[in-house]
C-alpha cells in the first residue's frame, strides 16, 4: 500500500500551488522602489586588448546614472576560484585573475567591458550602445590541442602557458597500469568527445543589489543554488563586506543544474554598484546574454584504453583527457575534470589498475564548470562506451561482459581513492532487463525493419559519487570550502515547526520532501512543518544544493537537529508526567510513559517549552530549537542500469528514441514521485546531450550557438515516456536516512545508452561503425553511414 | 506615450506604453502580473504564453499596443476566485508536471489552448503541440501525462508517476 504521509509517501508538492497560479517569487519578480537597471557592454570578440573605452558621450544620455568600467574595480578583488588542484609534479594549478569587469584585455565573447546603470533598462541599453570603444583583436585559442601548442597565443599573458594543470591519478599506479597493458590479451581504444553544453535553466540569471546606508548593510537577491556560498565568496574575496553586513537571498529559483552554483561577476557588480550609488541596482540576463555568460559544461576530449585478459576480465584502464576551462577559472571548475571525474573511473567494475591523466586548458571561451553530474557523466560516458566497443571487438554480449566484471562485494575500495559502501549492480541489471523487456527486443527490431528502420539497443550502467562531501577529505584534495550542511529545527509554542536548511530548492521539491522526514520522526502531520531556505538572514551557514547532496547531507543535518529536539522534548515530557526520562516513548505525536496509559501530546510539550510554568528549569533551558551541522563520512554511491532503444532512419540519419528504461538504486526513498521526476528530468538532459545539444565556437572564438535558434534544446516531441524504477534499494550505510541522492543519475546514465543504441542500430544494418561523437545529429549519423 | 486599454483576467486595465514595449513587459512590470515569465529573447521557450482573445500567444512576440481592446488571460486568471486550481493546474500538481515552476505558466496556458481545440489529444498530439514550450526540469514525461489526465483520459497505464 502506498503511504499517505511521512518517509516513502508520494506527497503532492505544496510549492506547486504558487507556481501553478503565477504567484511564485523569482528574483526577476523582485523590484525595489527606486531601483536602477544595469546593462553590461560585453566583448564581441574572443580575445583582444582594450585600446579605447570612452564613456563620456554615453554617460550624458537620458537616464544614465553612472557608467562603470574595469578602472572602477582596480581596488576590488577578483572572482575567486574555490578549488585548487595540484598537478602531477606537485605544483599548484595556474590560477589567473578574474576581474569583475575586464581590465585591459577581453578573453571571451561576452566578457563584460563596461556596465551602464540607468533609470530604465531601455536607457541603460541605449547608452551601452553609445559607448565608444576600440578592441585590438588578438588571435584566439579555441581548440584545446592547439591551445597547448608551444607558441600558441596565451589567454593570460602572465601565465606560462594555456595549461592550467596536468593531473595524474593515481600517479604512483602508472607504471603498474602500463605494465598491465603490456601483458593484456586485448586492448580496446576509443577516442571521444564529451560535447560542450549550456545548462539552460529556464530562468535566466538575475541579480538585484540593495544597500542601506543607515545600517551599512548590503542585500543581494540572486538566482543561486547556494546563497551562503555567494555571501562568503563575494563578501570575503571580492567586495570585502563582512557577513553580518551582507545578506544574500535566493528566492524561488527557476532551475540550476549546476550553473547557478557559481559566483558571477554580475552579482558582485550589482552589490558593489548599489553601495556606490546608494540605490538598488537590478540586472536581468537575457537568454542571449546567458549563452555567453553562464558557465558552460562538459567539453572533454578523451582517449580511453581498456585492457582485458584472455577471459575478458578488465585488468587495467588508462585515460588521457583534455578538459576545457574556458577563459577563467569558474568557482569549482578545476574540481570537475579531476576529483569529480577521476574518482569515478572504476565505474561499477572491479578493474584493479586505473590511471587517469587530465590536462586542463585555458581557451578564449566562456568558463566551463559543473553541469548536472559534473565529471561523473564524463567518466561514465567514456567507460560505458569503451566497454561496448570492447564487446563488439571480442564478439561477446555487452551485458554479460559488464556482469562478469561487476563489483559484487561491499565495501569496495576502488583503485581511484574512493570506497563504495554498498550496492547491488546485478540487481539493477536484472530489474532493467525486466522493465525494459529486453527479451522482446528482437521482435521489436524485426517490426522496425519492416518499416525500413534500423533498431538498436544500448545498455549501460553508471555509478556516481553524491552526497558531497566529507570536508576533511575534500580539504586534502584542494577544496577551499567545507561541504557539511546545516539545519535548524525551530519548534513553535503551538507545535508547528520551521526548519531552516542550508540546502536550496530550485525544482527539487524540498518544501514537500523535507517535512516528510521530520513528520515521520515526530509522528505529526507534514502540514505542521514549513521549510525555510534561500536566505542567509534566516538560517545558519549552509553550503547549498548540488551534487545530489540536499537529502543525503542536508537531510541528515535535519535528522540530527530533530533528534536533539526529541531528546529535549522527552525531558520536558518526563517532567510533565513525573516519570523517568528513560521510560518516555514518542509515537504518533504522543509522549507516553512505557507500560502506562499516561501520555502528553506533542503540543503540550511544545507549549510547556515556551510557557515554562511547570518545567524542569534547573535542568534545561526553556524553548525548543536545535541546530545541527552534518558532515558526511563518505560520499554516497547511487548506481543503476539504463537501456535505450532507438530507431534510425537510414534515409536521413534521423534518430528517434523509441524506449528508455532506467533501473536505479538510490537507497531509501523519501518521496518516490519526486525521485521519479528527478530521473525523468535527467534523462531529458542526457538524451539532449546525446542527440541534440552542442555548444559550438568558430575558429575565431565566435559563439555559433548563441540562442535557442541555434542551440537545440530537447522538446516534448524529442523524447518518449520513460520507464523508471527505483525498487532496488541498498541503503547508504553511513547517513541516518540511508539515502544516496537522485538528482544527477538520469543525466549521467543516459548519454552512453543512447550512443550505444545508435551504434548497435547502424551495425545491425551492416555498417562497420564503432563510434560517433555526440550530438548524434542526422547529418553526423548519415555521414557515418556513408563510410 | 500612447495609451493602451485592454481587459486582463476580467478586469479593465490601461497604461501608457512606449511603442517598443512588449505585452509581456506590460503585464509583468506595469500590471505586476509576474506569473508570466521571460525565458528567452527569440520567441522560442514559451514561458510567456498567455491567451489573447482566446488564442495562445507568446507575450514576448506582441507589442502591448497591439493588444488594444483585447481580452487577455494570464496564469493568474485561470484558477477559481476562491483559489481552487482548475483542472489543468490540478492535473499538473497531481502528476508532478512541474519542478522549478518557471516554464509552468506557459505550459499550463498552452495546455489550456490545446484542450480547447482538441479535447482528447493523443500523446503524439500533446508532444507536437508543446513544440513551442521548453522545459528543462521534467523531461516532459509528467507534463504530457498531466495534460492527458486533464483531458479526462486514463493515464494509469503510462509508466510510473
Amino acid at each position: 500500500m502506498p503511504k499517505d504521509g511521512g518517509i516513502g509517501a508520494a506527497s503532492k508538492r505544496r510549492e506547486d500551488v504558487r507556481f501553478l497560479t503565477g504567484t511564485g517569487n523569482y528574483t526577476d519578480d523582485i523590484n525595489i522602489r527606486g531601483q536602477a537597471y544595469v546593462h553590461f557592454l560585453r566583448s564581441d570578440v574572443a580575445h583582444g586588448r582594450i585600446e579605447k573605452l570612452d564613456t563620456a558621450q554615453a554617460a550624458a544620455m537620458p537616464g544614465v546614472v553612472r557608467i562603470f568600467t574595469g578602472a572602477d574595480f582596480e581596488d576590488v578583488g577578483g572572482l575567486p576560484c574555490g578549488w585548487q588542484v595540484t598537478d602531477k609534479h606537485g605544483a599548484p594549478m595556474q590560477e589567473p585573475g578574474h576581474p569583475v569587469l575586464a581590465q585591459g584585455k577581453v578573453r571571451h565573447v561576452g566578457d563584460p567591458i563596461a556596465a551602464v546603470v540607468a533609470d530604465t533598462p531601455e536607457q541603460a541599453r541605449d547608452a551601452a550602445e553609445a559607448i565608444i570603444y576600440d578592441i585590438a583583436e588578438l588571435p584566439a585559442v579555441v581548440d584545446m590541442k592547439a591551445a597547448l601548442d608551444p607558441g600558441a597565443p596565451k589567454v593570460h599573458d602572465e601565465l606560462e602557458s594555456n595549461l592550467c594543470y596536468d593531473w595524474g591519478f593515481v600517479e604512483e599506479n602508472k607504471p603498474a597500469v602500463d605494465a598491465a597493458f603490456e601483458k593484456a590479451a586485448h586492448v580496446t581504444t576509443l577516442e571521444l568527445v564529451n560535447n560542450r553544453l549550456i545548462a539552460n535553466p529556464m530562468e535566466p540569471r538575475v541579480a538585484v543589489g540593495d544597500y542601506a546606508r543607515s545600517t551599512d548593510e548590503s542585500t543581494l537577491f540572486t538566482t543561486s543554488q547556494n546563497p551562503h556560498v555567494i555571501r562568503l565568496l563575494m563578501g570575503a574575496f571580492v567586495l570585502g563586506i563582512p557577513e553580518h553586513k551582507l545578506r544574500v537571498v535566493a528566492p524561488d529559483v527557476g532551475g540550476g543544474f549546476g550553473t547557478k552554483i557559481f559566483h558571477y561577476a554580475e552579482e558582485a557588480f550589482c552589490t558593489f554598484a548599489a553601495r556606490a550609488l546608494a540605490r538598488p541596482v537590478k540586472w536581468t540576463s537575457s537568454r542571449s546574454e546567458a549563452f555567453m555568460s553562464d558557465a558552460h559544461g562538459r567539453d572533454h576530449v578523451t582517449r580511453i584504453e581498456l585492457a582485458l585478459d584472455a577471459d575478458n576480465n578488465f585488468v587495467a584502464l588508462r585515460t588521457d583527457t583534455l578538459a576545457n576551462m574556458g577563459a577563467y577559472l569558474s568557482t569549482f571548475a578545476p574540481s570537475v575534470p579531476t576529483w569529480l571525474h577521476g574518482t569515478l573511473m572504476a565505474g561499477n567494475y572491479k578493474t584493479p589498475l586505473i590511471h587517469v591523466n587530465v590536462r586542463a586548458v585555458f581557451t578564449n571561451t566562456v568558463p566551463v564548470d559543473a553541469y548536472r553530474g559534473a565529471g561523473r557523466p564524463e567518466a561514465t560516458y567514456q567507460l560505458e562506451r569503451v566497454i561496448d566497443k570492447a564487446a563488439i571487438e571480442l564478439g561477446v554480449d555487452p551485458i554479460a561482459l559488464r556482469r562478469q566484471n561487476f563489483v559484487t562485494e561491499f565495501p569496495y575500495e576502488t583503485p581511484v581513492a574512493v570506497t563504495y559502501d554498498t550496492g547491488d549492480y546485478n540487481a539493477t541489471m536484472d530489474k532493467l532487463e525486466e522493465i525494459a523487456d529486453l527479451s522482446g527486443f528482437d521482435a521489436r527490431r524485426k517490426e522496425s525493419a519492416k518499416r525500413g528502420k534500423l533498431r538498436g539497443l544500448g545498455v549501460n550502467t553508471y555509478i556516481e559519487a553524491c552526497g558531497i562531501a566529507p570536508s576533511n577529505l575534500v580539504g586534502q584534495l584542494g577544496a577551499r570550502a567545507g561541504l557539511y550542511e546545516s539545519a535548524t529545527v525551530r519548534v513553535n509554542a503551538t507545535g508547528s515547526i520551521s526548519v531552516m536548511t542550508g540546502s536550496h530548492s530550485h525544482g527539487q521539491g524540498h518544501e514537500t520532501a523535507f517535512p516528510q522526514v521530520v513528520a515521520d520522526m515526530l509522528g505529526i502531520d507534514e502540514s505542521m512543518i514549513e521549510i525555510v531556505h534561500g536566505d542567509t538572514a534566516r538560517g545558519p551557514m549552509g553550503m547549498g544544493t548540488y551534487g545530489s547532496r540536499s537529502l543525503a547531507v542536508g537531510g541528515s543535518a535535519m535528522v540530527r537537529a530533530t533528534e536533539k529536539v526529541i531528546n529535549k522534548a522527552r525531558k520536558i515530557a518526563a517532567h510533565l508526567m513525573e516519570a523517568s526520562e528513560a521510560d518516555i516513548e514518542l509515537k504518533d505525536g504522543q509522549f507516553t510513559v512505557a507500560g502506562t496509559d499516561k501520555s502528553v501530546a506533542w503540543g503540550d510539550v511544545t507549549l510547556a517549552a515556551y510557557v515554562p510554568h511547570n518545567y524542569p528549569l534547573d535542568e534545561i533551558e526553556p524553548g525548543l530549537e536545535e541546530t545541527a551541522f552534518y558532515d558526511p563520512s563518505n560520499f554516497t554511491y547511487p548506481a543503476g542500469a539504463y537501456a535505450c532503444e532507438v530507431e534510425v532512419d537510414p534515409e536521413t540519419g534521423k534518430v528517434t528514441i523509441e524506449r528508455f528504461a532506467a533501473a536505479d538504486d538510490f537507497g531509501n526513498v523519501v518521496n518516490p514521485m519526486i525521485v521519479e521526476g528527478q530521473v525523468h528530468g535527467g534523462l531529458g538532459q542526457g538524451i539532449g546531450q546525446a542527440l541534440l545539444e552542442g555548444c559550438t565556437y568558430d575558429e575565431n572564438g565566435q559563439l555559433i550557438t548563441g540562442s535557442y535558434m541555434d542551440y537545440a534544446m530537447p522538446r516534448a516531441d524529442d523524447v518518449p515516456f520513460y520507464q523508471v524504477d527505483h525498487s532496488c534499494q541498498t541503503p547508504c550505510t553511513h547517513n541516518p536516512l540511508g539515502v544516496k541522492g537522485c538528482g544527477e543519475a538520469g543525466a549521467i546514465g543516459s548519454p552512453p545508452a543512447v550512443v550505444n543504441a545508435v551504434v548497435d542500430a547502424l551495425r545491425s544494418g551492416g555498417h562497420d561503425i564503432t563510434h560517433i561523437d555526440m550530438p548524434l545529429s542526422p547529418s553526423r549519423v548519415w555521414t557515418a553511414m556513408q563510410g | 506615450m500612447p495609451r493602451v486599454t485592454m481587459t486582463v483576467n476580467g478586469k479593465p486595465v490601461s497604461g501608457e506604453v512606449e511603442g517598443r514595449r512588449l505585452l509581456v513587459q506590460f503585464l509583468r512590470e506595469d500590471l505586476d502580473l509576474t506569473g508570466t515569465h521571460v525565458g528567452c529573447d527569440t520567441s522560442q521557450c514559451g514561458a510567456c504564453v498567455v491567451h489573447v482573445d482566446g488564442h495562445a500567444v507568446k507575450a514576448c512576440t506582441m507589442f502591448a499596443a497591439e493588444a488594444e481592446g483585447a481580452d487577455v488571460t494570464t496564469i493568474e486568471g485561470i484558477a477559481a476566485p476562491d483559489g481552487t486550481l482548475n483542472a489543468i493546474q490540478q492535473a499538473f500538481q497531481d502528476h508532478h508536471g512541474l519542478q522549478c515552476g518557471f516554464c509552468t505558466p506557459g505550459m499550463v496556458m498552452s495546455a489550456a489552448a490545446l484542450l480547447a481545440e482538441n479535447p482528447k489529444p493523443s500523446e503524439a498530439e500533446v508532444r507536437d503541440y508543446l513544440e513551442g514550450n521548453i522545459c528543462r526540469c521534467t523531461g516532459y514525461h509528467n507534463i504530457v501525462k498531466a495534460i492527458m489526465a486533464a483531458s479526462g483520459q486514463d493515464v494509469n497505464a503510462i509508466a510510473a508517476e
